[in-house]
């Protein structure tokens, strides 16, 4: 017990000596956190819209008006000639170009259909697609009311049946995907801090040959593993309450589950973490190594295939199997589910006992390994 | 003073215990895949000797060293350190040896001061005999009033000293030294030797590798490793006895390379080697030896500046003794 507290000690005495660690440690999560929590954003608002309108009659006028009323378009200018409107859209200036071509209102006037046209730069594929639907909701609720607002005028009796539907969205009423990003990123924190920073440490001391005067003292393999992980289980607690602090403070996410259950959950996935690290340590020479192994062996797949980014059920069918295997899938339905939807054990506990057997498992596996390694 | 605590209590309970000789190593071997790094060794180290490993690069010494410090596990055959198996007691052997390799280990970014307390806490000591150690440790060192300086900034001298400070802060009765005195200059090796000497001295057995033969010859006992074979043990003197039935000229000549050859061709040559600008000749004991080197020499028209009979240096024992054993194993393969 005593080896350990003395292990201990000196890795902590190590760390505040360690400036950049220290920075690395407690400084970059919050830093990440914020930058994800306000860049890392699917949202799509002020879709710069260039418009050319041809008719410039009060309808196209209303139409256009319709446009720039929602927070989703800004108009970044009118223009009177086509190219015009390629040009803005080769430049970037705009992502969509709305063109009323002349004898809009006139035609409608008519009883026609009236032709408008609805370009959108589709290099960025979501946004367009989400730019293109906003378009498209607004054009057809303006003509909507148009029919309606004919049939009054001509005095019609009847009026048309309308369905009427309510959409509400649970969880997530803005649909803000930072409200998505930001308990995501306590994951990918945890993974990186944890993970890195053990493997990382462990193979420094077997660059500096300390690890082989350690082994020749008669310390054993779990005192000697227990005081290298413990610092940065610490570390990881409190990377987890800083993250909380910050998601409940800068972007109003406070953790409707529970703190102390999601620190509880936290633990065991810091067991994973851990035990990757330490599998590492044992595969690495240098530090390096370790650094490249951790990074393109396991936190790129995971990042990818763990639903961070992508949702799993749009992958195929065998990436979906892949991604049971990754802890971080399970860590993040819980951090999402007690900072989204408040659920509880009763919800969690599937995703908790993964998490359990996963660690455990990594965890002992790596222990054993290291231990072969040094005997 | 008394610096050093006996264990002798704990050697006597044990059966295995062996009060003569701290380090036993029989037909010890390691093989890594194919390759055998060490082939069979067997020696024993009398208990306070300095045990000088000496071989080239590659020949097995630091395979030797790590088994017997525990580090590594031998593929066949045992060894007891201070009477416990290497094997099967490493623990044991663990509590009683220090070790320090080449690369001095220590934490560089922790205070000299904060270097000792923690390899102190790892040894389980404490209270006011910790203390004493650690003065102890700093003075030996000559790390007074340096306390608080960062390891990375001290010089090699230093380092070595303190990290074998570091490693004997438990008193153990064996230390196990790697090629201690590695890049470290002359004054600090010899300011070293002096440490190990007076450790020595306290009854502590040293067990030591290098390539260096002038530390050799500071050794109470050399054990000559050579790949992976221990080819010969004994005192300086004794092993440089085992060239009695040669007689070794140094020459000085202005073509030495022509003149080596020119010799290796007569009978009476054992042996050639270069040594410095000049090279050592070992020729069997015949009469007149020196007269015939000058008499071949000469009628080459090689110019001899100086011919002179030398009391061989452990450096020839060492150049003979590979000699030998590269012409057993050839002789081996033509079998």
């Amino acid at each position: 017990m005593n080896i350990i507290f003395h292990i201990i000690k000196k890795e902590f005495i190590q760390f505040r000596q360690d400036k950049k660690m220290f920075i690395v440690s407690f400084f970059a999560p919050v830093f990440q956190l914020l930058i994800l929590g306000y860049a890392a954003t699917f949202d799509v608002s002020k879709i710069p819209m260039a418009v050319c309108d041809f008719d410039n009659s009060p309808s196209s006028r209303t139409l256009i008006r319709n446009f720039t009323s929602t927070e989703y378009f800004r108009v970044v200018g009118y223009y009177d000639k086509t190219s015009e409107i390629d040009n803005q859209l080769d430049d970037g200036h705009a992502s969509i170009a709305v063109v009323i071509p002349r004898g809009f209102e006139k035609k409608m006037g008519a009883g026609q259909s009236a032709p408008l046209q609805v370009i959108a730069d589709g290099t960025e594929t979501s946004s367009a697609t989400i730019g293109l639907n906003y378009a498209f909701v607004i054009v057809s609720r303006y003509s909507q009311n148009i029919v309606l607002e004919s049939l009054i005028k001509r005095g019609s009796v009847m009026m048309p049946a309308r369905l009427s539907t309510e959409f509400r969205i649970w969880y997530n009423p803005d649909l803000k995907s930072r409200n998505f990003m930001v308990p995501g990123v306590l994951g990918l924190l945890l993974m990186v801090m944890t993970m890195i920073l053990t493997s990382l440490a462990i193979v420094k001391e077997k660059e500096l040959g300390t690890l082989e005067q350690l082994v020749v003292t008669p310390i054993k393999p779990y005192q000697l593993i227990i005081g290298k992980l413990a610092p940065f289980f610490v570390i990881g607690v409190i990377d987890v309450i800083l993250v909380v602090f910050f998601a409940s403070v800068v972007f109003s996410l406070p953790v409707k589950g529970g703190v102390l259950l999601l620190l509880g959950l936290s633990l065991i996935f810091l067991m994973t973490t851990l035990g990757l690290g330490l599998f590492i340590s044992t595969i690495s020479r240098t530090q390096q190594q370790a650094m490249m192994t951790a990074i393109f062996f396991f936190m790129m797949p995971m990042v990818f295939f763990s639903g961070f980014v992508f949702p799993i059920e749009n992958m195929p069918t065998i990436i979906q199997y892949i991604s049971y295997l990754i802890p971080l899938r399970y860590y993040f339905v819980i951090v999402r589910g007690l900072f989204l939807k408040g659920v509880g054990m009763s919800i969690l506990w599937t995703q908790a006992l993964a998490l359990l057997i996963f660690g455990s498992v990594i965890l002992s596996l790596s222990v054993m390994r290291f231990q072969k390694r040094l005997g | 003073m008394k610096l050093w605590v006996g264990k002798k209590e704990k050697q006597i309970n044990n059966a295995q215990s062996d009060l003569e000789y701290a380090v036993v190593a029989d037909r010890l071997t390691k093989k890594f895949g194919k390759f055998i790094a060490v082939d069979h060794v067997s020696f024993k180290v009398k208990r306070g000797e300095v045990f000088g490993f000496l071989g080239p690069n590659g020949a097995g010494k630091s395979t030797t060293i790590r088994m017997l410090c525990g580090l590594l596990l031998p593929t066949e055959g045992t060894a007891s350190v201070d009477g416990f198996d290497i094997a099967k007691q490493s623990d044991d052997v663990k509590a009683h040896i220090g070790y320090m390799s080449q690369r001095f280990s220590l934490y560089e970014d922790l205070t000299v001061e904060q270097n000792i307390n923690f390899y102190g806490g790892i040894y389980g000591l404490d209270g006011k005999h910790f203390e004493e150690r650690k003065r102890w440790a700093i003075e030996m060192a000559g790390l007074i009033g340096k306390e608080t300086m960062l390891a990375q900034a001290l010089s090699g001298g230093w380092r070595q000293r303190l990290a074998l400070g570091c490693s004997i802060l438990h008193e153990p009765p064996i230390l196990f030294l790697d090629e201690p005195t590695g890049g470290v200059d002359p004054v600090s090796r010899r300011n070293f030797w002096d440490l190990i000497y007076d450790l020595s001295h306290r009854g502590v057995t040293v067990f030591v590798t290098t390539h260096y033969m002038d530390e050799a010859e500071h050794c109470n006992t050399i054990g000559l490793i050579y790949n992976g074979k221990l080819i010969a043990t004994g005192s300086p003197t004794e092993l440089k006895h085992n060239l009695d039935r040669y007689s070794i000229f140094e020459v000085h000549c202005t073509q030495p390379v022509d003149a080596m050859e020119l010799l290796r061709g007569q009978t009476w040559t054992a042996e050639t080697s270069i040594f410095g600008s000049a090279f050592h000749v070992s020729t069997f004991n015949e009469p007149d030896t020196q007269k015939k080197i000058s008499q071949v020499l000469a009628k080459n028209k090689i110019q001899t500046e100086r011919i002179e009979q030398i009391i061989p240096s452990l450096e020839d024992v060492f150049i003979h003794m590979i000699a030998e054993e590269d012409a057993r194993k050839d002789g081996d393969i033509h079998l």
